[in-house]
């Protein structure tokens, strides 16, 4: 349905924007050193965990979703599944070659 | 009555008159209605050039040894009727044409949501075609990996593979913008009252079909810019001697190309919904059904593309999943098939063109639906893979999905788009002679097939000689059809009655308007307080 | 499709279009992904020593770069929701800069692989094993395509600019410059996974 009335906008404060900014490096950082550490196959899987972690802030407050409709959120979901379903389809093919 | 009819015809998309003149009027327009038309018109011209190098094809076929061409040339057409038939013609097909000029109507809007980017979706298809018109005549000669660009081939072949890859590409941002610019329609422009559960199917399947193409589309993108960087750079993915794997190639090309197949067949099957609604006089049977299992079709197509590797050296884990995930798919599909049966059954029919071609549809989908379980049949996938028995399977499935659907759209929708009604007698005898034609070019290509006779080759054993006669006759007489029925059109366009606004009976909105529809669709907005098909 | 503009302007419909248009990125970039799986499966040793020829003091220079810029840029659309129009043509600013800074960095970091002849097709690379040629060849082909969505992002940025600048997005319409933020978001994304996974996997 068209939108012809003006809704209140919401607003995100400066600060918002970087405390998570903040969380954001030390995030990073953390990601840094505990893959200098050895932790044999668990180094990408820590890597990637984070990645997702980080990636949540982003998508949360960065890109609006918190505060958009939910349709928008389940639709991120979904095609994030969508691109991992496929790549772990394909790797399936090679595991077990 | 005529000249009330003249005098709305008048002030018509056709006749509207705004900055532009002359042909600009039509290239320059973002009138959704305008541009389906640019669509129609493309589209049916490279159908034109794609059928007979078809025929073409066949006549090489009738007899063994070299007919016309020889080997080289032979490969040049079955690859280049390919990018055609696929990229140009059944992927664009009915979402360009008919939903283009009919989506915003049977959702009571004025237009799509983004009509600019509707234009310049027009204008990447047409680039498109053009850098695939290009490779055939440049560089080292045209190319002859066939539709698939299969690596390592197609990187290696001395073929001008740059051209057609860039254009496939192309032609892929004309797909994702017409499903993004679809699915922002259907979510933000429905007319009031119109809750998703009251939308008619066709637009549903255009919405099932919006996300197939913004999501699966990316993915043969970014594939060809990988066979663009083997070629120039040597980038070594799927390059044996560099560590790649050529498998990896089929297995990304296909993660786009199964689910383009339900680009092409989930509008014919919401259009086949529609037509045969209207001439049972009844609502769709199982309507809710319908939807879900549109949906249902569009998700589970994602994950059984393997089903085109079965013989590539896979693994046995990765045969066995697939096998069964495309079994699944069949339900869905079947779903459709009894309801549209159900919809017939004590349904007043008024046996029309349209409807001739839904039942017909009807029919060779299943053909083609079941032959698809037989490839999907590990077993006998590995006797069958790369034999006529796949071509038959897809020319059933694909031209006698889409192509009827199309050819059934064209004739139901005729009277809305150009005012007129097209000769029933002719369009009758251009649809016998085409599903004649249809059935003995492909239905002797399952023997065929089950007999070992490989596709993709110019040349086969005297043992089929005798079925491959009849086939190449049946690719005359299907052509002949085509000729007959397009003609028809063409001269209804000047001589077929005026058409009212309703001829049909039909109860979507599109059938409330004038035909044809002045260019702002509706002259107040509808509001919708019914279901869809409201036939009490 | 007519002369009269339309006044029933639907912001939430443009930046539905953009969140779609978002997700064909996200696929484009999976199709690299799933080539990476696959043959940082196959070859996962030789991924591990040839990571470690990348530096990540670099790489973790350039993912933080990419995280300020995302939130300048999202802070300069709070600031034309405040009708703040110089502090936001300041954080745009910066977020521009942000960027060039980026692919000068890539620049160096690949001209250093360049003269050491390591790059896509070089016969130095092919003589060093199938999975360093598959690491440097995702490498390249991966940054590269990510380096020119950061240019086309600058570009979108940049009209941005002149858009606040001449008020044409203002504390009433400013659609535009959230769907700006939102592809360069976007862009910072990838590199998020990106960063650990060719910097990181050592």
């Amino acid at each position: 349905m068209e939108k012809t009335e003006k809704t209140k906008d919401h607003i995100i404060s400066y600060r918002t924007y970087l405390y998570v900014l903040g969380i954001l490096i030390i995030l990073t950082l953390i990601s840094v050193s505990v893959t200098s550490i050895y932790l044999g196959p668990l180094t990408v899987a820590v890597a990637l965990i984070i990645a997702v972690f980080k990636s949540s802030f982003v998508l949360r407050i960065f890109m609006h979703l918190k505060f958009e409709s939910r349709l928008l959120t389940v639709l991120v979901i979904l095609v994030a599944s969508l691109v991992t379903s496929v790549i772990i389809i394909t790797l399936l093919d090679y595991i077990y070659r | 009555m005529n000249t009330e009819e003249n005098k709305k015809a008048e002030f018509s998309y056709l006749d509207y008159k705004g900055r532009h003149k002359g042909i600009f009027a039509w290239i320059l327009s973002t009138d959704h209605k305008r541009i389906g038309l640019l669509y129609l018109f493309s589209i049916l011209s490279l159908f034109a050039i794609g059928a007979t190098i078809g025929l073409l094809m066949k006549f090489e076929l009738i007899a063994p040894g070299q007919t016309i061409v020889n080997a080289k040339t032979y490969n040049a057409f079955f690859t280049l009727h390919g990018i055609i038939m696929i990229f140009t013609v059944v992927i664009p097909g009915l979402p360009a044409v008919f939903g283009n000029f009919l989506l915003p109507i049977m959702i009571g809007a004025k237009d799509v949501a983004f009509p600019k980017l509707n234009l310049l979706s027009w204008y990447f298809y047409v680039t498109g075609v053009a850098l695939v018109v290009i490779s055939q005549f440049t560089g080292e000669g045209a190319p002859d990996t066939g539709w698939t660009f299969y690596a390592p081939y197609s990187f290696r072949t001395a073929g001008n593979m740059l051209p057609a890859v860039f254009g496939a590409f192309v032609l892929g941002f004309s797909s994702i913008l017409t499903g993004l610019n679809f699915l922002v329609t259907i979510h933000r422009m429905r007319a009031p009252g119109m809750t998703w559960l009251k939308m008619p199917l066709f637009p549903w399947t255009l919405y099932a079909t919006g996300w197939v193409q913004l999501l699966a589309t990316p993915i043969i993108g970014i594939t060809l810019l990988m066979i663009a960087g083997e070629r120039l750079l040597n980038i070594g993915f799927f390059d044996p001697t560099l560590g790649g794997d050529p498998i990896l190639y089929q297995h990304l090309f296909w993660t786009y190309s199964h689910p383009a197949v339900y680009i092409m067949i989930l509008p014919a099957m919401g259009a086949i919904s529609e037509i045969i609604s209207t001439f049972a006089h009844k609502p769709v049977f199982g309507y809710k059904f319908m939807i879900g299992s549109a949906l249902a079709i569009a998700f589970v197509g994602y994950f059984i593309w393997g089903h085109h590797m079965f013989t590539s050296g896979m693994s046995g884990s990765a045969l066995y999943a697939f096998s069964l995930l495309t079994f699944l798919v069949a339900i869905p599909s079947a779903i459709k098939v009894f309801n549209w049966i159900a919809t017939m059954h004590k349904g007043s029919i008024d046996t029309q063109t349209p409807f001739y071609w839904a039942m017909g549809f009807i029919f060779v989908f299943m053909v083609g639906g079941f032959s698809g379980l037989v490839l999907g049949s590990l077993a006998a996938n590995v006797h069958l893979h790369n034999t006529h028995f796949v071509l038959a399977h897809f020319h059933f499935i694909v031209f006698g999905g889409t192509g009827f659907a199309f050819f059934g759209a064209m004739h139901y929708w005729f009277p809305k788009i150009t005012g007129r009604m097209y000769d029933t007698k002719w369009a009758n005898i251009g649809l016998l002679f085409f599903f004649i034609g249809f059935i003995s070019l492909y239905g002797p290509m399952f023997y065929l097939g089950i007999e070992g006779m490989p596709r993709r080759y110019f040349d086969y054993d005297e043992m089929f000689h005798a079925e491959n006669i009849i086939s190449s006759m049946g690719a005359y007489v299907l052509y002949m059809g085509a000729m007959i029925i397009v003609i028809n059109l063409f001269s209804s366009l000047k001589n077929g009655a005026r058409a009212t606004a309703n001829p049909w009976g039909g109860k979507t909105l599109e059938w409330t308007i004038p035909s044809p529809p002045p260019t702002e669709n509706f002259e107040e907005q509808p509001i919708i307080t019914k279901g869809p098909y409201d036939y009490r | 499709m007519n002369a009269t503009a339309d006044i029933h302007r639907d912001d939430m419909a443009s930046k539905f279009g953009m969140w779609l248009f978002l997700f064909t990125e996200m696929l484009l970039f999976g199709g690299l992904f799933i080539v990476y799986s696959v043959y940082r499966f196959r070859n996962a040793e030789a991924f591990h020593l040839a990571s470690e020829e990348l530096s990540v003091a670099v790489g973790t220079i350039n993912t933080l770069i990419l995280l300020v810029s995302s939130a300048t840029i999202a802070m300069s659309i709070t600031a034309v929701q405040k009708s703040d129009k110089r502090l936001s043509l300041i954080l745009l600013g910066i977020t521009v800069l942000l960027g060039i800074i980026f692919l000068v960095n890539k620049y160096f970091e690949w001209g250093e692989h360049i003269t050491e002849h390591i790059y896509p097709g070089s016969s130095i690379l092919s003589l060093r094993g199938h999975g360093d040629v598959l690491f440097y060849g995702l490498y390249f082909f991966m940054t590269g395509l990510h380096a020119l969505h950061i240019i086309v992002g600058l570009i979108f940025i940049g009209f941005t600019v002149v858009a606040v600048s001449r008020n044409r997005i203002n504390s009433g319409n400013y659609v535009v410059l959230e769907n700006c933020g939102l592809y360069w978001h976007l862009v910072d994304m990838i590199w998020i996974f990106l960063f650990p996974l060719f910097y990181l996997i050592t």
